[in-house]
């Protein structure tokens, strides 16, 4: 067992700098989000905050790449999602497709970049 | 019963599910390589179980990071999520429904299950709707626990193209799953205004520049909804 998680120790770190951090909020959300009516001009809001917030993540992911995405030019980044978006529309709006395209176009470019 | 069922079923339904995958492929690779146990980071998935949050804590940790860093940059990732609850719980919710039957299903709320709770709990009876999440965290946990294994062993002999084919994936399948989840102009707003106001709040570096630019351009788009309702 101790092999297999690593120690007590390396356990505990992970409830306190991973679970707890990151669970407090969706414990805040439940005690918050219990007594909003659905119909709510304040979800209208909320929802609207949380698509946004996406977006922000959206854009961080593109604006400064982590890790092995860096290595893919800026240019040809934006561009992959911009061709993903396109098929997606053109397709009638199918996320599958469009998550193809857009890959399709990354790596067609790297390759061609060598 | 059979709502669980049905919702694990449902894993299948969605390419949201291959998104996960992939993520969590890399996240077992990146664990792997920043020498954490397979227990661990498969612990990690299950307690923690959101893709970002897993990402920060494996690298900050795994660079000499203290905990205490860690934990900070862990819990601003996840800021995004107390907005998603408030936005799923009342659409679950049933004039009986008591907050503890509520925990486990707040748990499974990340980035994928608040999608597609939007796409598909309109075919759900609200009753059903605990049951059918239960069933579709459960299966869509599963299946990451899966990729979380295969990327640990894998990780020495993925090619690097891969892991940024794996890197993009996430920003095409959120932006596409979001453009499809837009209901009314309001949501339609804040996801552009989203994209276009994160750029310019990342160069004032606060640390905080998403949730600057998710609650400006959120309650700008709110702002523009509710004076289109006023006309």
């Amino acid at each position: 067992m101790s092999d297999f998680i690593g120690d007590w120790h390396a356990l505990l770190v992970l409830v306190i700098a991973g679970f707890l951090p990151n669970e407090v909020w969706r414990m805040l959300g439940l005690w918050f989000g219990g007594g909003v009516d659905e119909g709510s001009e304040l979800l209208v809001w909320v929802r609207a905050v949380a698509t946004a917030i996406l977006a922000g993540v959206i854009a961080q992911i593109l604006v400064l790449p982590p890790g092995a995405l860096a290595s893919v030019p800026d240019g040809l980044r934006y561009g992959a999602v911009a061709a993903g978006f396109a098929v997606f529309m053109l397709t009638r709006r199918s996320i599958f497709a469009g998550v193809a395209g857009g890959e399709a176009v990354m790596l067609a470019g790297k390759w061609w970049l060598g | 019963m059979r709502a669980f069922a049905w919702g694990m079923r449902s894993v299948a339904s969605t390419v949201l599910t291959l998104v996960l995958f992939a993520t969590y492929l890399g996240i077992g690779a990146l664990a792997h390589d920043s020498h954490f146990s397979l227990g661990w980071v498969l612990a990690s998935t299950v307690l923690v179980w959101a893709g970002p949050a897993q990402i920060i804590l494996i690298s900050t940790l795994g660079s000499g990071a203290t905990v205490v860093q860690a934990a900070i940059a862990v819990t601003v990732s996840a800021i995004r999520l107390f907005p998603m609850v408030v936005s799923v719980l009342p659409m679950m919710r049933t004039p009986r429904t008591k907050r503890r039957h509520l925990v486990l299903a707040t748990h499974f709320i990340a980035v994928t299950l608040w999608v597609e709770c939007f796409r598909l709990f309109p075919h759900v009876p609200r009753e059903r709707r605990i049951a059918f999440t239960h069933g579709l965290g459960i299966g869509l946990c599963a299946v990451c626990l899966f990729a979380t294994t295969l990327g640990y062993g894998l990780a020495a002999k993925l090619p690097p193209l891969l892991g940024a084919a794996i890197l993009l994936l996430t920003p095409l399948a959120f932006l596409l799953s979001t453009a499809r989840n837009c209901r009314q102009l309001s949501d339609v707003l804040a996801l552009v205004l989203g994209l276009a106001l994160f750029p310019l709040v990342s160069v004032l570096q606060t640390g905080v520049d998403i949730l600057i630019s998710g609650i400006s351009a959120g309650t700008i788009a709110y702002g523009v909804h509710r004076w289109r309702e006023r006309k």
